[in-house]
């Protein structure tokens, strides 16, 4: 009520030629950033069942050496939550969800990490393919594959980059001839997450090799036991084989296994890629906390010219200058959910966040080194290492953060050219 | 959970920018700038009549009774308008001073005519150290007679009383004292920010008015000044921002240079995407330092030092940048950018810097080493 005294002063002189070209912000409710008693009944539920069912022995498999065994390990904590119905909470309820809401889902995450829950084997299957399965898919498609999304049962990659073919991807050359009812597929892809755990792959290919560049593609859902399929492991940078190449040598693939319609697999693609954008980095800003209070900890304990770490003056600064970055982590994220939460779409501001995550987790790693000091550099196998050697992984893995899901160069030129209205540069 | 202005919130933020658009356009505000003390009793009344200078204030004592998200989204309109005047001195400075401290005849006799626009005032912080912290305070008082120098006080010479903390007896006590009381000097320090002004003031055995506060009140009041008012810098900044960020990319997208707009080019695209990101990250900061000191979260102080620490950084980043994409014109007094990155600069230092509160964190998270509550 107080309001409408101010609303009656409420000043009308129209803006005379001044530009008001300015971001605008869907109006809330009311800025109010605590849980509704609704939120609050849901975060208890999940809270008590992670409680009750995250696994203790996890801290040790983290590091596990042996991918394999982890990975066995990741697919049976997946198939648990979803016999309690906690995997794609956010997908609708025909699917198997529970038609969550954004803020459900960000109360889901948030909790997973704060429960320090391994996270679920099919991150692809669920983060990326199911939402385009469920955006584009037909209905013998929902039905045949989303429920085994969710129970980790198949786990899925995404084929899309190509040797020749990565932010350009419109560029991309693998071919998909008609043969009767099959698409006869040749050709390559490159730094596939997962090929070699996949038992499905959503895969673009050029199906009309005449038709200009975005057109003429399609998205073919490809059982990785088809015969032609070759995937080999790409050792990385931390010396893991987590992603592969994927050879395609004649492998037939029925024309019912099309997402969409033929020639129409950019749009798809781009669906895949919003979502690839938008999500991804929700539980990141709890696991990222999580991470540098363990740094704090460490800080107390490693020393640094004859005392603790935590004392000197320039890394006081630049652990204060990490907890500010992932406070605003925090921050521009639940700003950009309340905006989707409202408008249902994600927008140009997943490239906001992508570029914050990655580039600070790589700040913050880089920050961890100069805390350790030589402890850093020590990998898992170390006995000293702390953390069985996460800090050494971790200051290399996070190089691929901004080059994963759009290069940094890549979202720097979609908030020019998408947000700002910067003419477009190729 | 909802992190965004409410439709209120918006209309008053709608309705500043176009109030300050249309009473304070750059040429004014060009005006004022090279003029005197910056003061404008026109503008200062329609201001008043807006409601701005009560904003966060009791209605009792002539205030709207908002919060501290409405005064964030003001001061970032009157950060995109670069609204000269003592605004910040009196309504952020003094008026949360008198607010935290005065007892009820204190606020009628110098809240209510600040909020109505009848008397301005400042507070005089600091001293020739210029720290920001309180501990600081050197003025002695005898009686109710003040000694010493005051530094780096921002619109005095626009004030009708001033707000000075000295020690008596040992002790941190605030006073209220006439800006025309005998025995005290007020002149200009001729600096970088163009648009608000700052003075020295020489105390010589000057007679306070009034007794505001003394002991853990006065720092209490202090602390709590400190923490409004750097949100508050960190709002104007973030509007500063926007600003910059808007003209450079006009600037850009019809600058042309070898057949093109130089915003073709991704070296210049790229400096804007920054700027995107570094005013996205400010508003965030900013609203939800307003928001925790409102609802006085168990984080609301290292919320605070978040966004001063961000925008104080950010703000440099973004004028840096938006100079940079003007090219030559960037480096010109007739571009208002230039005009944006001194403001920018002075709210960087105003209240404590980066470092300043990357401490005041590192011994909120680092020394305690607990986190704050999560929302
Ligand atoms: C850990 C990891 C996991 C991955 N997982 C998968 C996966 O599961 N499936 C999949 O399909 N792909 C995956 N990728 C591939 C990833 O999407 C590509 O690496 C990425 O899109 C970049 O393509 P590229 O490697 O060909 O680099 P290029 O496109 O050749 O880029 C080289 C450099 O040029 C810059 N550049 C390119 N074009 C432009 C431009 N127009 N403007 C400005 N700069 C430009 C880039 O930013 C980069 O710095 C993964 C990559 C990594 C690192």
């Amino acid at each position: 009520m107080r309001l409408l005294g101010f609303m009656y002063r409420s000043y009308t002189i129209p803006p005379a030629g001044t530009p008001l070209g300015y971001h605008e912000t869907l109006p809330v409710t009311a800025m109010d950033l605590n849980l509704t008693p609704q939120e609050q009944q849901f975060r208890d539920e999940v809270r008590a069942w992670f409680t009750a069912n995250v696994p203790k022995d996890w801290p040790q498999m983290r590091t596990n050496p042996n991918v394999q065994e982890r990975f066995r390990y990741l697919r049976e904590w997946q198939k648990k939550a979803f016999a309690g119905k906690w995997v794609g909470i956010h997908w609708p309820k025909e699917y198997g969800g529970r038609g969550a809401s954004t803020m459900e889902q960000v109360i889901f995450i948030e909790e997973m990490a704060r429960a320090e829950a391994p996270p679920f084997a099919n991150t692809l299957g669920l983060g990326l393919i199911g939402p385009t399965i469920i955006a584009f898919g037909n209905d013998a498609q929902k039905s045949r594959y989303l429920s085994k999304i969710l129970s980790g049962e198949e786990i899925w990659c995404q084929g899309f980059s190509e040797p020749n073919a990565g932010s350009d991807l419109a560029a991309l050359r693998t071919e998909g001839r008609l043969d009767g009812d099959h698409f006869v597929v040749n050709g390559q892809k490159v730094w596939n997450s997962y090929g070699w755990a996949a038992d499905w792959c959503e895969l673009v290919v050029r199906t009309d090799p005449q038709s200009e560049k975005h057109k003429g593609l399609t998205v073919l859902l490809v059982d990785m036991k088809s015969p032609g399929v070759d995937v080999r492991p790409l050792k990385q940078i931390t010396g893991e084989s987590e992603f592969n190449e994927i050879f395609f040598r004649d492998v037939r693939v029925p024309v019912e296994n099309v997402v969409g319609k033929v020639g129409e697999g950019w749009s798809v693609a781009i669906g895949t890629l919003m979502h690839e954008r938008g999500t991804f980095g929700a539980g990141l800003q709890v696991s990222y906390r999580r991470s540098l209070n363990r740094l704090i900890e460490l800080s107390h304990q490693v020393e640094r010219n004859g005392a603790p770490a935590s004392q000197d003056p320039v890394l006081r600064q630049k652990l204060a200058q990490s907890y500010i970055e992932i406070e605003l982590m925090r921050l521009n994220q639940m700003r950009a959910f309340s905006r989707i939460s409202h408008s249902g779409v994600p927008g140009a501001e997943g490239s906001i966040q992508k570029i914050w995550w990655s580039e600070l987790n790589q700040r913050f790693q880089q920050v961890a080194q100069e805390v350790l000091g030589p402890y850093g550099l020590l990998e898992s196998g170390a006995e000293d290492a702390f953390d069985g050697g996460l800090w050494a992984y971790g200051y290399l893995r996070t190089r691929g953060n901004t080059i994963e899901a759009g290069t940094s160069e890549i979202q720097r030129n979609i908030i020019g050219e998408r947000v700002l209205g910067l003419p477009k540069s190729y | 959970m909802q992190f965004g202005l409410s439709e209120s919130q918006n209309i008053l933020k709608t309705n500043a920018r176009k109030f300050f658009a249309a009473e304070c356009p750059m040429t004014e505000v060009r005006r004022l700038m090279e003029e005197g003390d910056g003061y404008h009793a026109g503008l200062w009344s329609k201001m008043a009549e807006q409601g701005y200078l009560g904003v966060i204030f009791p209605e009792e004592y002539g205030g709207l009774g908002l919060g501290m998200v409405e005064l964030a989204v003001l001061l970032e309109e009157m950060g995109t308008a670069l609204a000269p005047g003592p605004y910040f001195s009196s309504v952020i400075l003094a008026g949360t001073l008198l607010e935290a401290a005065g007892s009820d005849g204190v606020k009628k006799r110098y809240l209510k005519p600040l909020c109505e626009g009848k008397l301005r005032a400042t507070a005089a912080l600091l001293e020739g150290a210029a720290n920001w912290t309180f501990d600081a305070v050197k003025m002695q008082v005898t009686g109710d007679l003040l000694s010493g120098t005051k530094m780096f006080v921002t619109d005095a010479a626009a004030a009708d009383f001033i707000i000075v903390p000295a020690m008596r007896d040992g002790e941190l006590t605030l006073w209220i004292v006439n800006a025309k009381a005998s025995g005290l000097a007020i002149t200009p320090m001729p600096a970088l920010d163009l648009t608000r002004k700052l003075y020295k003031l020489t105390f010589d055995c000057v007679e306070a008015s009034d007794l505001l506060a003394s002991g853990a009140a006065a720092r209490g009041a202090l602390e709590r000044m400190a923490d409004i008012g750097a949100m508050a810098l960190s709002a104007e900044t973030t509007g500063g921002m926007q600003r910059v960020m808007d003209i450079a990319v006009a600037y850009v997208k019809t600058r042309k240079q070898f057949g093109k707009p130089v915003g073709i080019y991704q070296a210049v695209q790229h400096q804007c995407a920054d700027m995107l990101v570094f005013t996205e990250s400010s508003r965030s900061a900013s609203y939800y330092a307003a928001y925790a000191l409102q609802e006085s979260t168990a984080d609301a102080q290292a919320a605070v030092s978040v966004a001063k620490a961000y925008t104080s950084d950010a703000g440099r980043e973004v004028g840096n940048r938006g100079i940079q994409v003007h090219g030559g014109m960037g480096f010109t007094w007739e571009n208002d950018v230039h005009l944006y990155y001194r403001r920018a600069k002075a709210n960087e230092i105003a209240l404590g810097d980066a470092t300043y509160h990357r401490e005041r964190i590192a011994r909120l998270v680092v020394d305690r080493a607990s986190r704050p509550a999560q929302a």
